[in-house]
């Protein structure tokens, strides 16, 4: 089988490779949401923190906020 | 001892720690298999008498709608477990869930368009079993709606569990759609009692996908449950003391 061959899929190449092409993009997608949030999650609390200890000096530890 | 360890799991601290070791390997395990199911369904698996090489559309489409229905039974599942325990991993479980359910059911939903249109002639038929799999879309997406509409994050998870517990009718509607209405779609070539009627070099690759495809889920689950219980501690000692640490 040649590679024009396999890539034609017997005529049907547009139904086939946009199954498989949508599939890799929701797949891939998904993958990097979350590693995004928690990057963004992480920056978010060390700022935080900088500006709780700039804004309370000799205050050590961080604030405990009500119970979650 | 059981017992023990998923107690243990159950902390928010413990849980994220031990997620965060077991990503990569369930990852690299879910690509390596996705690489040989895509070989071995794209290149190997012969070609089917009847639909030529459009069939190949399978490896993702069936697959992508056991998964919608088994992420579906797992959110529920989960869902309950939160309402009754009040274990907060389990709501976690339950909405990160949500999302990669919604994402195979979309993917299940498209491919079979995609497969349906030059094989039905449609891209679409109100038949049972896209309509009940359209529904199944629907309350997903009404899920994590219900969830992200509410304020307090606890509140939110009871919200959209008594939904999701309700939905499950759904689950058994569109198992056995094809069998209990005359539908313009398939019956089930796999899960029959008897062996089932499909080559075995075409059936080794779906289920290697199918494989692959939960793979997938459990990995994305916990990236995703990681991030919501960081979201949720994020006051917390531990949690705090991941930032200090960097």
């Amino acid at each position: 089988m040649s590679l024009s061959e396999f890539l034609d899929m017997g005529g049907y190449a547009f139904y086939v490779w946009t199954s498989y092409g949508i599939a890799l993009v929701l797949l891939l997608g998904n993958l990097l949401l979350p590693i995004f949030h928690r990057r963004r999650l992480l920056a978010q609390m060390s700022r935080r923190q900088r500006r709780a200890r700039a804004g309370a000096p000799g205050a050590h530890g961080t604030p405990r906020q009500n119970e979650s | 001892m059981i017992t023990a360890f998923f107690h243990k799991l159950s902390s928010p601290k413990y849980f994220y720690g031990i997620a965060g070791r077991w990503i990569p390997w369930l990852g690299g395990a879910c690509l390596l298999l996705t690489l040989a199911g895509l070989y071995q369904g794209l290149v190997v698996a012969p070609t089917d008498y009847q639909q030529g090489e459009s069939y190949r559309i399978i490896y993702i489409h069936v697959p992508a709608a056991w998964m919608s229905l088994f992420i579906y039974m797992v959110m529920a599942g989960a869902g309950a477990i939160g309402l009754i325990w009040r274990i907060k991993l389990a709501e976690v479980i339950a909405i990160s869930s949500a999302p990669i359910g919604a994402s195979f059911t979309f993917l299940a939903l498209i491919t079979g368009s995609l497969w349906g249109k030059p094989m039905w002639g449609a891209w679409w038929v109100w038949d049972a079993r896209l309509t009940s799999e359209l529904l199944l879309l629907f309350l997903y997406l009404g899920v994590i709606a219900l969830y992200n509409a509410v304020e307090d994050k606890r509140t939110a998870s009871r919200a959209a569990a008594i939904l999701a517990i309700v939905g499950v009718v759904n689950i058994p509607i569109i198992h056995y759609s094809v069998e209990w209405w005359n539908t313009l779609h398939q019956g089930p070539t796999v899960t029959k009692f008897d062996a089932p009627s499909i080559d075995i070099r075409m059936l080794i690759p779906l289920l290697i996908m199918a494989v692959a495809f939960k793979l997938y889920y459990v990995t994305v689950l916990l990236m995703r449950a990681r991030c919501e219980v960081l979201e949720r501690e994020r006051n917390s000692k531990w949690a705090q003391a991941l930032v200090t640490g960097k």
